[in-house]
């Protein structure tokens, strides 16, 4: 940030103070947003960037129908505003987005739809989902499918057919979780998980972590490493509840993330050598390749079927395996950031020759939060 | 069997008791802009589309049809398995996450957009959840 290059223009506390049993603490998130923005004269479409502590990011921008181009959910405390400022400032001066909206809301004293203990159910998706026995990812994530299978004719047995392609890569791979060949027979007469989602249409639940280190490419240089530039980024949330999503067959934080991200980085998709699309269930790359523009809507399932993702294919996809075969211990974007690394070191264990441009693009929540990471090997 | 009282209670705020009273009542209430005229579930006092404070509450006519929907097979104290978590879309426009009740949960009888109706079932005193069931004399 260049000094006096950002400014906060519109501020605002909530519309009232002290003691208000009549606002949860997310209404008094929102109504302190709202005032601010009636303080500057914008309206919440206008925001394009938000950062919040005690609260979700995704929960409240949600709440207050923002579609964000930055996030920012960094919680160290009191001190996390005059983080967001900074953070918002850099992100600003970089273009990532335009207008910030940083918020606090606390029900301190009358402890309305606080968060924490015994605050759970108040939320939002406790009330208006948790009744309906949702069980975790496996019964929630997997929900949009049949409308996406019922409104481009995906079957079945494609679905399978994506288990079955990263299995081959996975095989490949020595620190696969496994490495048996699958049939799409093997995949659809698993145990049912949630119909029509059998077991290996899953991902595993294993324990693991990784790390990475960044600096500036000029001192890059002096690394013993090969370096990995980056070239764009993009990143979005859309809705804590499943149930909310604006359309069953695409992630609009998928789009508004990937999009970004490309636009950034200059990378047509036809220069893309090798994608990374964090696969916690086998739905997932149908609705990356197609929300991320590497396929038409509806065609994902036959591009798979092609084998253009497998091994020899000219877009391989989940080259360690994925999710669904080789690890995941919980937050696998770690995992994805990973092999794209490895492949643009040239030091994967399936590499692909000559790999110069990697996509690792993830997912976070139930289709809530999205993030793209372009990369390359070469300077541009 | 299914032990009803192992459902998870939501708890009302301020801003969703509204819905609360009405699924007491047997009525479902959704919200609506007076500026711009978006009809909006989730409850909140401000319209997600325009911002505006000025909104009402209405009340959906209860009917629906079946956006989607996953039949769960892992074992939930509070029901019946395997059951089908769903989502179904208003006739207003909003969306909402269901059971589908008195209708066999199976893929053949939950077929996608079909029509659906609300009905109510009561949980405790203060929460009563809505649910749809099928239109007319499916299974
Ligand atoms: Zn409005």
């Amino acid at each position: 940030m260049k000094p006096g290059s950002i400014a906060i223009v519109g501020a605002a506390e909530t519309t009232e103070l002290g003691k208000i049993p009549g606002m949860s603490q997310t209404q008094l998130h929102a109504d302190a947003a709202l005032n601010a923005l009636d303080d500057c004269g914008i309206k919440m479409v206008d925001v394009d960037g938000i950062a919040t502590a005690g609260e979700s990011p995704i929960n409240l921008a949600h709440y207050l129908g923002i579609v964000p181009t930055w996030v920012d959910g960094t919680g160290v405390g009191g001190c996390s505003f005059m983080l967001h400022v900074r953070h918002a400032a850099a992100a600003i001066a970089e273009g990532l987005c335009s207008t910030v909206l940083i918020t606090h809301g606390e029900s301190g004293r009358s402890g309305v739809g606080r968060g924490g203990f015994g605050g759970g159910s108040a939320s939002l998706a406790a009330q208006f989902e948790s009744p309906y026995g949702p069980m975790g990812p496996p019964s929630m994530f997997t929900i949009p499918v049949l409308r996406y299978m019922k409104d481009f004719g995906l079957t079945v047995e494609q679905l399978a057919l994506i288990a079955v392609i990263q299995r081959e890569w996975a095989a490949l791979n020595p620190r696969s979780s496994y490495k048996e060949p699958l049939t799409v027979d093997d995949v659809l007469n698993e145990r049912m998980i949630a119909y029509p989602f059998t077991k290996l249409m899953c991902c595993l639940v294993t324990d693991g972590g990784g790390a990475l280190i960044l600096t500036s490419a000029e001192r890059a240089a002096d690394f013993p490493t090969k370096p990995v530039y980056l070239l764009g980024t993009g990143e979005s949330v859309e809705t804590p509840m499943v149930s909310q999503m604006d359309d069953f067959t695409s992630s609009r934080a998928f789009r508004v993330a990937s999009r970004k991200a490309f636009a950034e980085s200059g990378v047509h998709h036809s220069d893309v050598d090798h994608l990374m699309i964090y696969d916690a269930f086998a739905h997932l790359p149908i609705y990356g390749l197609e929300d991320l523009g590497f396929c038409e809507r509806g065609e994902a399932g036959a591009f798979i079927g092609e084998r253009h993702t497998a091994i020899g294919g000219k877009l391989p996809v989940n080259t360690n395996g994925g999710g669904l075969s080789y690890m995941h211990s919980g937050m696998y974007g770690m995992y994805a950031l990973q092999e794209s690394v490895r492949q643009l070191r040239g030091t994967a264990a399936a590499q692909i020759e000559g790999a110069k441009i990697s996509v690792a693009h993830g997912v976070g929540g139930m289709f809530a939060a999205s993030g793209t990471i372009v990369m390359s090997n070469e300077k541009p | 069997m299914a032990d009803r009282t192992k459902i998870p209670r939501p708890r009302p705020t301020p801003e969703t008791q509204h819905f609360w009273d009405g699924t007491r009542e047997g009525r479902l209430l959704i919200q609506a802009c007076n500026d711009c005229g978006h009809v909006y579930f989730p409850p909140r006092p401000f319209c997600p589309s325009c911002s505006s404070r000025n909104v009402d509450v209405l009340e959906a006519s209860g009917d629906a049809t079946l956006y989607s929907y996953v039949i769960n097979h892992r074992p939930h104290p509070g029901f019946d398995g395997p059951y089908a978590i769903a989502v179904v879309t208003l006739a207003e426009g909003p969306r909402m996450m269901t059971n589908i009740v008195n209708c066999d949960q199976t893929p053949d009888a939950l077929q996608l957009d079909m029509p659906l109706k609300v009905t109510f079932e009561r949980l405790t005193d203060d929460i009563t959840l809505p649910y749809f069931e099928p239109v007319g004399d499916a299974s």
